[in-house]
């Protein structure tokens, strides 16, 4: 019988040294602002999902749409979406200015980018948004 | 054998964008999972890079226009005032009314989701190419919210598809 031995091509040891050639030196600035960007964005979505089911106000302020003529039939997602998008990218592109050509300590931005992507998806979710508190009717 | 041009826009929206998305997914998923250390070499890394690029941004693009298409063509027709519009024709049924109130509500939104988190993942792969291999931390949440943003589409596909079954789009 033949016996096989697998081997990882590399340990984990060896790894750093295996791939230092390709270490390029990048700054994670511009990846966490991205990350974080992304998480800002969805917790907009969620915060205007909610918010326009709660306030008729803002619900009628989301209907880009047709406040815009353009009159698709899109209702107040169109705002609720377009909005959450212009969010994520302003926020996106300040991020990267500022934090460009920099190193900073990664767990925060990311603890931070999923807690934030959380408060979208709960603030998206329909048990939530359409149990939320009436503020305007 | 012939659809409507909004049945053709449902098809469209929901399967043909939908299954680039699914290969897209997988292409980025082994591409983010298999950058370890125990499982490949410089050599494998820079195998292995191209197929990551194109599988993100792949997926990237295609939940942008999933969620363009869905939002802008196929949801007026089916959010319409008429009385045979789907949506219509499921709040007059107690007995499918919750497929709007909760299967539509929540997919119009959550989709939205992919292409935002998707985008943001595509950034991170092209930004740093072979260094994510050496970014630990950055490669596993890149990888999270890779799965993340598939989920999202996810739900949004699978009501998609259930709802079209109880009130067409015709």
């Amino acid at each position: 019988m033949t016996t096989i031995a697998t081997k990882p091509p590399v340990s984990e040891r060896e790894f750093p040294q295996a791939v230092s050639a390709l270490d390029l030196g990048k700054k994670n600035g511009p990846p966490l602002a991205a990350l974080l960007a992304a998480g800002i964005g969805a917790a907009a979505l969620g915060l205007f999902t909610t918010l326009a089911q709660a306030h008729s106000g803002f619900k009628a302020l989301m209907d880009l749409d047709k406040n815009f003529g353009l009159n698709k039939g899109v209702g107040p997602l169109s705002g609720k979406t377009i909005y959450a998008v212009a969010i994520w990218i302003v926020v996106w592109a300040i991020a990267a200015y500022v934090m460009r050509g920099k190193n900073y300590r990664v767990q925060p931005f990311l603890v931070a980018t999923f807690v934030l992507i959380g408060i979208g998806l709960v603030g998206t979710f329909p048990i939530f948004f359409e149990n939320f508190p009436v503020l305007q009717k | 054998m012939e659809l409507s041009q909004r049945e053709a826009w449902t098809v469209i929206h929901g399967m043909v964008l939908g299954a680039l998305f699914l290969l897209s997914f997988a292409g980025g998923l082994a591409g983010l999972y298999s950058l370890r250390p125990e499982l490949i070499t410089t050599t494998g890394i820079q195998e292995r890079l191209p197929r990551l690029r194109i599988g993100t941004w792949l997926m990237a693009i295609i939940a942008w226009l999933t969620v363009l298409t869905g939002t802008w063509i196929v949801y007026p027709w089916y959010r319409a005032s008429a009385p045979t519009s789907p949506r219509s024709l499921l709040l007059a049924n107690p007995a499918k009314a919750e497929w709007h109130t909760f299967g539509m509500e929540w997919k119009e939104h959550v989709a939205w989701f992919a292409p935002i988190i998707a985008t943001a993942v595509a950034f991170v792969v092209i930004y740093y190419g072979a260094q994510l291999a050496r970014e630990h931390g950055l490669r596993r949440a890149s990888l999270a919210l890779f799965v993340i943003a598939f989920a999202a589409a996810g739900v949004a596909g699978i009501f998609g598809a259930f709802i079209n079954k109880m009130a067409p789009i015709t």
